[in-house]
């Protein structure tokens, strides 16, 4: 059965995979496979940066990708970054098959505020469709409040909502369509 | 709308390019990446990017802001940001001087670069709508390449819409070089008759026998050289227009021809017994006074209102002195790329000078003007030096016409009087530029009384 697959990478609350799991299959129409969860990704680990290299990751990711999985999402605690960039709240293969979210700056605490779990586990919904979205082909959007809109900071981040704009909805309706036709190979 | 503008990156560090790459992908930009100057270079010359993301320090061959002087050598409108994992005040400011627009440290924060690219982007957007204005805007003073917003010319654009899919002939006057031709080619191409052939005969290049056969072909055998049977202009012409120019300057006995095929739409080929039959329209163009012609016994009645039925006279260039910005501006465009020059525009002092100059040879002199101008120009803007062969003949004016009704006496003091106040006064090089002797012009000084 094709399915997107989602693999915690590190400890990753039941809460927010529930959420986001829920948010994926609302939004993309596939299956959830939830595989076994693994350890913290340290092969990333960059000493220079005390951070995790998400392409890294996202090389990882590919090894794991089966037969019937149509995309492959990790989700870890650890903060990641590429190197150009000082962080990054995920990464994606456009037009790929995996994709990474990082929850560490999704969380209040890391900005040394209040803990809010309503907002924190809405923010894990948005940034796993955005990045599962870019798996799909799609690009930033110009309408703030989709999830596919560009964010490089929280308040972006939380005036998205989780649900897919118009013209978004309309190409991915017909990304999904074609893969149907193509029997799922990409 | 990012999908329009391409973004090359350029490191030799495989995974800052690659996630560099993917990451302005994202933001739906079309992204190529390369490793080293060389191959930037490469591909600056295939593609136009509209902003290059270049490592300042690359191992081997060239360095980043080598690279970007190259690229902004290719296409000086490209952007383009340095990227360094290690900022010195010394790297800066050389490669803001070099040209770079902005400058940024690796890591720099998503926003920054995000903030960054848009605000690049934006600028870009506007002047490309910039262009497409001043585009549009050219337009509306264009109509099939005929540049003009003058009111008469409006007319005339006016006149070519309603006559278009007539059958009507047309008769064209107008000075040389006011593009008579143009005309003719705008009535063709925007009527129903735009699909079919339009052919052009100067009737002023060719000899009469020559333009019979020009006009109508020839049968093989028909005169000496005749050694195939040949299509005339006319039944080439066929389903179409065919443009007569210089029509003033035929004989009679072609243009009693052409009245009969402007009558009948019939007509022989030289030597040949079969009568052929053709639809064309005929659109006839001269510099001559036609009427004054008729008037003079020089050309048949019968064939000018043939020909008259409609008319439209082009203005001379002086008439219209408000077009020649605009078409200076289009010549130099056009002849800057055929000619392969930079020349950009033109200086407020050469514009002058331009709008100073009577133009004789109108629309075509001009252009010429212009050509000459460019080919000899060495920097992007034309000036007044660059016209300095107009000043010769300036105003259009010749310095010096044949004067008629004078004695000789009276022509050779003028002549003395001249060259006395161009040498101011000096006798003896008046002399020399007369070719007499000084005795000989004083003698001359003397008997026409000549003030000195």
């Amino acid at each position: 059965m094709p399915s997107i697959a989602i693999v915690a990478l590190g400890v990753v609350e039941e809460d927010a995979l529930a959420t986001l799991e829920l948010s994926v299959w609302e939004t993309f129409g596939f299956e959830i496979q939830r595989l076994p969860p693994q350890e913290n990704p340290e092969f990333a680990f960059d000493e220079e940066r005390r951070q995790y290299s998400s392409e890294k990751i996202l090389r990882s990711l590919l090894k794991e990708v089966r037969s019937d999985t149509v995309k492959l999402l990790g989700v870890t605690p650890v903060d990641m970054f590429i190197p150009m960039l000082s962080f990054v709240f995920g990464q994606a293969q456009l037009h790929g098959k995996v994709a990474a979210i990082s929850l560490a700056r999704l969380r209040q605490e890391f900005y040394g505020l209040e803990p809010n779990r309503g907002v924190f586990l809405h923010r894990t919904a948005k940034e796993a469709i955005h990045e599962l979205g870019h798996t799909w082909g799609l690009t930033h959007c110009r309408d703030r409040s989709c999830p596919m809109a560009l964010a490089t900071n929280l308040q972006q981040l939380d005036r998205k909502t989780d649900e897919l704009c118009t013209s978004c909805s309309i190409m991915l309706r017909e990304t999904v369509r074609s893969l149907h036709r193509s029997g799922y190979r990409s | 709308m990012n999908q329009h503008w391409n973004i090359l990156v350029v490191d030799d560090e495989e995974i800052m390019r690659e996630s560099m790459a993917a990451w302005l992908r994202e933001d739906g930009y079309t992204v190529d990446a390369v490793v080293s100057g060389r191959e930037a270079l490469d591909k600056a010359r295939e593609s136009n990017y509209a902003i290059y993301f270049i490592d300042l320090k690359m191992p081997g061959g060239i360095d980043g802001i080598e690279t970007m002087m190259e690229i902004r050598k290719l296409h000086p409108d490209a952007s383009v940001i340095i990227i360094t994992a290690y900022a010195t005040v010394d790297t800066a400011i050389t490669a803001m001087k070099e040209g770079a627009q902005e400058y940024i440290v690796k890591p720099c924060n998503p926003e920054e670069i995000s903030l960054l690219v848009s605000r690049i982007i934006k600028v870009k957007n506007l002047q490309r709508e910039n262009v497409i204005l001043r585009k549009k805007l050219s337009r509306q003073y264009s109509f099939h390449d005929i540049i003009s917003k003058n009111p008469k010319m409006h007319d005339i654009f006016t006149l070519i819409h309603e006559v278009s899919s007539l059958k009507s002939t047309v008769l064209i006057g107008g000075e040389s070089g006011t593009g008579k031709e143009l005309i003719a080619r705008a009535i063709h191409f925007s009527g129903d008759r735009a699909g079919r052939p339009f052919i052009t005969v100067s009737c002023a290049a060719l000899a009469e026998t020559l333009l019979e056969s020009e006009l109508f072909g020839h049968e093989k055998g028909s005169f000496t050289g005749a050694s195939s049977q040949k299509k005339g202009k006319f039944e080439m012409a066929n389903g179409g227009t065919i443009f007569l120019d210089e029509i003033g300057d035929i004989s009679s006995k072609l243009q009693m021809d052409l009245l009969r095929v402007l009558q009948e739409r019939k007509f022989y080929r030289v030597g040949g017994v079969q009568e052929l039959e053709v639809d064309v329209r005929v659109i006839a163009a001269t510099h001559r006074d036609l009427l004054q012609a008729v008037q003079e016994g020089r050309f048949r009645d019968d064939l000018y209102y043939r020909l008259n039925v409609i008319t439209i006279h082009l203005p001379s260039l002086r008439d219209r002195r408000e077009d020649i910005p605009l078409l200076a501006k289009h010549f130099i465009e056009r002849l800057s790329h055929e000619l392969s020059k930079n020349v950009q525009e033109i200086s407020e002092g050469g514009l002058k000078l331009l709008m100073d100059y009577d133009w004789p040879g109108n629309v075509r002199e001009l252009e010429n003007a212009l050509e000459r101008a460019i080919v000899t120009c060495r920097s992007t803007i034309l000036s007044e030096e660059d016209f300095q062969f107009l000043g010769k003949a300036k105003n259009g004016k010749k310095e010096w016409s044949l004067p008629a009704h004078v004695t000789l006496d009276e022509l050779e003091k003028q002549v003395i009087v001249a060259t006395i106040e161009r040498t101011h006064g000096n006798i003896k090089e008046a002399a020399s530029i007369l070719g007499i002797d000084r005795s000989t012009l004083y003698d001359r000084i003397k008997r026409y009384n000549i003030p000195r």
